[in-house]
């Protein structure tokens, strides 16, 4: 297991929006949290990344405690998250928002090859790269987004809510290179989403959190195949 | 029609000073969302370092870069020292107005009287480095002297260094995004805190040329009370706000439009009505376009 979590508290002010959360994930595997509006999602991968502070438990990511650092030190450590909207800065061309996650990275050389395999991944920003970043649609922004984060050269991935206001069709291009990349490039991701569904489908495992409890949590064929799960909890 | 173009020539090297000190707030501004009413302060201070060194070495090539590293370094120590640790203590958002605004108004006092307690009366000189006089063509004198064409040559260079900084370079990027939304840079890996520290670093150094440059196209004369500080304070907040307060190039073209219009007031309609003049232009550019000159509308975003 390389990232493990447990008894995860987290507080905003007087609510306590993840509750003792455990789950681990293993190197290399896909996994998916989902659960609908205010589960606790958000707040979970910005206590991860270093942007919310802990109440109490415990988080590494391998041998790196993710509940001591700050964001930008986490990033240093190979932990990337592409936060919740489209993660881009729009007022910055799609080349800048780019380059921007490998600024900390000394060998500009390597930066130079990872620019290039995530323009060939997503040929459509190659193709944009004076542009600015808010003349994109949503979904050419959301690969910005993830194309900003691999730019750090990640070892995990955080992302929140790729699918946010996409159309279908973009979804599951979204999902799919999701899917890709993890496999390709040896990451380690959590994906957060509403569309349950969709992300189990691509995920390795999956987990359910519901109001800052982990409700279920399993292989994600499993999760999607078991009738009482998909009543309770993915609503269908 | 000499005149009117004699006053054009005044009001263009006068507001390229302006320009500087508008940077100095624009940076600031972009970089913290605060207003630096110390900044005067600041260019005051950094130009008594200027005139000591130019009193030792004789050279103003020594001095102005001395100057300009003394502002900077002077401005990272209070924004390190004193609004970082006051703003991350500042509990609500109308704190988070208002305590910065009070702190460098308070800072302002505080240069000055540190500045009054070492020199008293005693007034620093910087004269011009070359010649003040005014050009001679035919029968007719030009309001354009060496010193006027070298403050143009140090306003011009300064700016472009500044701007390539930003457009080109690798800390320009992350000064930028920082500024647009710290929340994705700290997660792209930017120390935001650290290149805050370098906005103000930059601040520095052009409010410090300004004040340089003001002294020596002025009366020549630095004290703590001198007009030309007062002037450098109002003149550069309002080309700041006539300049939108987000862009480089709208605080240069705020500082070049307030000095023409200054310059016209002074040559055609009474010298005592600069300072309401300059207020003047203030309202009227916020009645037409509150965003400013070349200002978009933007909030803070996370
Ligand atoms: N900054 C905040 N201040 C106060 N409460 C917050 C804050 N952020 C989140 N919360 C609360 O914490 C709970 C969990 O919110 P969170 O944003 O993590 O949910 P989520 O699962 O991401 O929801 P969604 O699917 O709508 O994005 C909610 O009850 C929410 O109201
Ligand atoms: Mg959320």
């Amino acid at each position: 297991m390389s990232l493990v979590i447990t008894d995860l508290c987290v507080d905003h002010g007087a609510i306590r929006a993840i509750n003792g959360v455990s789950f681990s994930v293993s190197t290399g595997q896909l996994a998916a949290v989902v659960g609908s509006n205010g589960a606790g999602k958000t707040t979970l991968l910005r206590t991860l990344s270093g942007l919310n502070k802990a109440t109490a438990g415990n988080a590494h990511w391998k041998s790196t405690n993710l509940l001591q650092a700050k964001p930008e030190k986490l990033v240093r450590k190979g932990l990337s998250h592409v936060s919740e909207g489209k993660s881009v800065i729009p007022e910055l061309s799609v080349a800048e928002n780019l380059d921007l996650g490998a600024l900390w990275r000394r060998n500009k050389k390597e930066s130079a090859q990872s620019k290039e395999a995530i323009l060939s991944n997503f040929p459509r920003l190659g193709e944009r790269l004076g542009q600015r970043a808010d003349t994109l649609s949503g979904g050419e922004r959301q690969m910005l987004a993830i194309g900003r984060s691999l730019m750090s050269k990640p070892e995990l991935l955080l992302l929140d809510e790729p699918s946010l206001g996409l159309a279908p069709l973009v979804i599951e291009q979204i999902f799919q290179s999701i899917r890709d990349l993890t496999t390709s490039m040896g990451l380690t991701v959590l994906l957060v989403e509403q569309n349950a569904i969709g992300a189990l489908k691509i995920a390795d495992i999956g987990i359910v959190l519901n109001l800052g409890k982990v409700a279920i949590a399993g292989p994600a064929q499993t999760l999607i195949a078991d009738p009482a799960v998909r009543a309770a909890y993915l609503g269908y | 029609m000499m005149k009117l173009f004699n006053t054009i020539l005044i009001g263009i090297t006068s507001g390229s000073i302006y320009s500087l000190m508008a940077i100095a707030i624009v940076l600031v501004w972009r970089s913290t969302r605060v207003i630096n009413f110390a900044q005067a302060g600041l260019a005051l201070a950094s130009s008594f370092v200027g005139f000591e060194v130019l009193t030792r070495t004789g050279s103003f090539w020594i001095a102005l870069p001395v100057a300009l590293l003394a502002g900077a370094g002077m401005s990272a120590f209070i924004e390190y020292f004193f609004l970082r640790p006051l703003l991350k203590r500042s509990g609500d958002e109308s704190q988070e107005i208002f305590l910065p605004i009070i702190a460098t108004l308070g800072l302002l006092g505080v240069i000055k009287a540190i500045l009054s307690f070492i020199y008293g009366d005693q007034n620093g000189t910087i004269s011009p480095p070359v010649s003040d006089k005014d050009f001679i063509v035919g029968a007719n004198s030009i309001s354009m002297s060496p010193m006027r064409v070298l403050i143009l040559i140090v306003v011009i260079v300064l700016v472009s260094s500044i701007t390539w900084l930003f457009q080109k370079t690798s800390i320009g990027l992350a000064l930028r995004a920082s500024s647009y939304s710290p929340e994705i840079s700290r997660l792209a890996g930017v120390r935001v805190d650290l290149i805050r520290t370098c906005g103000w670093a930059i601040s520095g150094a052009a409010g410090s040329a300004a004040g340089m440059l003001q002294t020596a196209n002025g009366s020549g004369s630095l004290s703590p009370d001198s007009l030309e500080f007062s002037l450098l304070l109002v003149f550069g907040f309002v080309a700041a706000v006539i300049g939108g307060l987000e862009s480089l190039l709208g605080a240069v073209l705020g500082g070049i439009t307030l000095g023409i219009f200054i310059s016209f007031v002074l040559m055609y309609v009474s010298g005592s009505l600069v300072f309401i003049s300059a207020f003047l232009i203030l309202l009227l550019v916020l009645y037409v376009r509150p965003q400013g000159i070349i200002g978009k509308k933007v909030g803070r975003r996370a």
